[in-house]
């Protein structure tokens, strides 16, 4: 009875909310519901995600209305302006910045995944003496942090006669990427069968051409994974690209945000937060087509 | 599987072996190829300068300049350095309340999103959008968030709520700006334990807590009974990469205050930058890395732990 009572009284989303739940829960169930998973939930989704409504706004505001909340208030944006981008975009060194960004993302990453899915091939498929001691080995290098590394990196990076090349990023950038994505990628040749290959080498296969037609084209998504996050991982690092570059136009976004835009004590906050949410858009929209690879290497790397 | 077996059948038409088909059926030479690049890379890169790192700590090498071998000269001159021992009470006081802080929070949304909910997949990923974006980037915004004038915290708390009447002066005094720099990084660090823990949770059959239900026991017990140990595994792994990983932070500190005010809020990896590349001098540079080191092994040997205890529980084999 109670039931039939909710539904008229309350056709809203709640009611619906619930439909796949087995039973139908009374009235009072679903205020403590709103209670106790709705609210916080609403908190937990404004609080993380307000730092970037924040940055989009600022980053559209003119600069009359960003420093006067008296007069607007600061939670909108009453007369949006493209300036700071353009300024930005037109007078900066920012597209600049990207490329370089993008480049040193892009072959690092490269360099990472070719690298790990031989190694996790060999560790987890070829199963010579030794292979748990090296992937041991591996998960232990992930676990070395670059800021302990940054400074006898510095210096030997001085000595090949890199510094101030992106190409020592290139060099520098798979100390992380490699055994996070050896680690990813050893997971996954775990949940191919190994049956498939032992069929193919009775079959009369090489190994060759088992590693071409059997085991990498299933490995496919455990690649995209491995390979969408060494780039995001690449994209977002500082710390070497903060020491080992110096000029202006060699920079990456990060670091050419945080040393080129702030200059003296007066803070541009409008380009600051443009160069910001541009810097963020690119991950972001890699982020949203692949949403589920980053979940699961995510919570396959803990797992594995 | 039978389809498939079938058309390997069909794809692999044996050919006269050429030299490089043989040589990639030797077992040692495929090895050696394939470990060939990641062991180089990492040897190179990794191995090599932590050595060189542990080198450098007891020199006293400048930028540009090799240096000469000074014993334990820069650790001795950093014990009585009283910003190096700020530099160590703010990391272990960064590392313990922001991962307390991150894991309660993280393991409530995790709780959260693991019930019936409208839109549960978008807004799991949403939710993971601070651990996506930049860290540098997310943390500029919170620098503007904390500004001292237009701070909209302060905004907030003063014209709309009128719980305060002055602005906060978040980075300006040394209590302030920890706190500040503790909640940037709680904020970041939330959604990987989140998500991370929903993987975890989703694992954990349903039946059992029907069953604990037909026994009477009540939600604490549940909670504290089913979820917590069955967590465990997931959560030692997530919590000792989490501490690690918080214990050698630097973008956030270094973009939100650098280390100010007065040197009050450097941590450990932020103050190395600060002596070894403005600074130049390397070998004391790479004496506080050296000094982060025992702090990561304790860390390290705690996630072994976790890891062994993980396949003990599931009674899986160590492969």
């Amino acid at each position: 009875m109670t039931d039939t009572i909710t539904d008229a009284a309350e056709p809203g989303p709640l009611a619906r909310a619930v439909q796949d739940e087995p039973e139908r829960p009374s009235w009072d169930s679903q205020a403590k519901r709103v209670v106790t998973l709705y609210i916080p939930l609403a908190l937990f989704v404004i609080v993380l995600l307000f730092p970037f409504y924040w940055m989009t706004i600022t980053a559209l505001k003119p600069d009359y209305e960003m420093y006067d909340y008296a007069k607007f208030s600061p939670f909108w944006v009453h007369s949006p302006t493209l300036a700071n981008i353009d300024k930005l975009l037109f007078h900066t060194n920012y597209p600049r910045w990207l490329l370089v960004t993008m480049s040193v993302a892009v072959a690092s990453t490269f360099l990472s995944v070719a690298a790990s899915v031989l190694a996790a091939y060999a560790i987890e498929r070829l199963r010579f003496k030794g292979a748990q001691h090296v992937g041991l080995a591996i998960y232990l290098a992930y676990l070395v942090p670059p800021t302990i590394l940054f400074i006898p990196l510095a210096t030997m990076i001085f000595q090949f006669g890199l510094f101030n090349n992106p190409i020592s990023l290139v060099l520098t950038y798979p100390t992380f990427l490699v055994p996070f994505c050896t680690w990813l990628l050893i997971g996954y040749f775990k949940s191919i069968p190994y049956e498939l290959e032992e069929c193919a080498l009775i079959d009369g296969a090489s190994r060759l051409q088992i590693l071409k037609r059997i085991t990498l084209p299933l490995a496919v998504p455990g690649l995209i994974s491995a390979g969408i996050f060494a780039f995001t991982l690449s994209w977002n690092e500082f710390i070497y690209a903060l020491a080992f570059i110096q000029s202006t136009d060699r920079k990456t976004v990060p670091v050419a945000i945080l040393t080129e835009l702030v200059t003296g004590d007066v803070y541009q906050w409008g380009s600051l937060m443009a160069g910001s949410l541009l810097g963020s858009v690119p991950v972001a929209l890699i982020y949203s087509f692949f949403v589920e690879y980053y979940v699961s290497s995510l919570t396959g790397a803990v797992k594995e | 599987m039978d389809v498939t077996a079938n058309a390997a059948e069909r794809l692999f038409i044996r050919r006269p072996d050429g030299w490089l088909t043989r040589m990639f059926d030797n077992k040692a030479f495929l090895v050696t190829l394939c470990m060939l690049p990641t062991a180089g890379l990492l040897l190179i890169f990794l191995t090599y300068p932590l050595g060189l790192g542990l080198w450098l700590s007891m020199t006293d090498a400048t930028i540009g300049q090799p240096g000469h071998f000074i014993g334990l000269q820069n650790f001795v001159s950093l014990s009585q350095d009283p910003i190096f021992w700020m530099s160590v009470t703010n990391t272990i006081m960064y590392t313990v309340v922001a991962t307390i802080g991150k894991f309660l929070l993280g393991l409530w949304l995790a709780m959260l999103l693991n019930n019936y909910i409208p839109f549960r997949a978008f807004i799991r990923a949403i939710v993971l959008l601070p651990w996506i974006v930049p860290t540098v980037l997310s943390a500029i915004a919170w620098w503007w968030i904390y500004d001292p004038q237009f701070s909209i915290i302060s905004y907030l708390l003063v014209n709309v709520l009128h719980l305060r009447s002055t602005y906060i002066d978040f980075l300006g005094a040394p209590w302030n700006a920890r706190g500040s720099l503790v909640v940037a990084n709680i904020w970041r660090g939330i959604p990987f334990v989140a998500i991370t823990l929903l993987a975890g949770l989703q694992t954990i059959s349903p039946t059992l807590y029907e069953a604990a239900l037909l026994d009477g026991a009540n939600g604490w017990q549940r909670f504290r009974r089913i979820t917590v140990p069955l967590l465990m595994p997931i959560l030692s792994v997530a919590l000792t990469l989490s501490v690690l990983f918080t214990f050698s932070d630097f973008q956030l500190v270094y973009a939100i205050t650098r280390g100010g005010p007065f040197n009050t809020t450097h941590l450990m990896a932020t103050l190395a930058f600060q002596r070894a590349i403005p600074g130049s001098q390397l070998g004391e540079g790479a004496a506080i890395a050296v000094a982060m080191i025992p702090f990561l092994i304790v860390a390290t040997l705690l996630c072994f732990y976790g890891v062994g205890r993980r396949k003990w529980q599931q009674g899986a084999g160590n492969d």
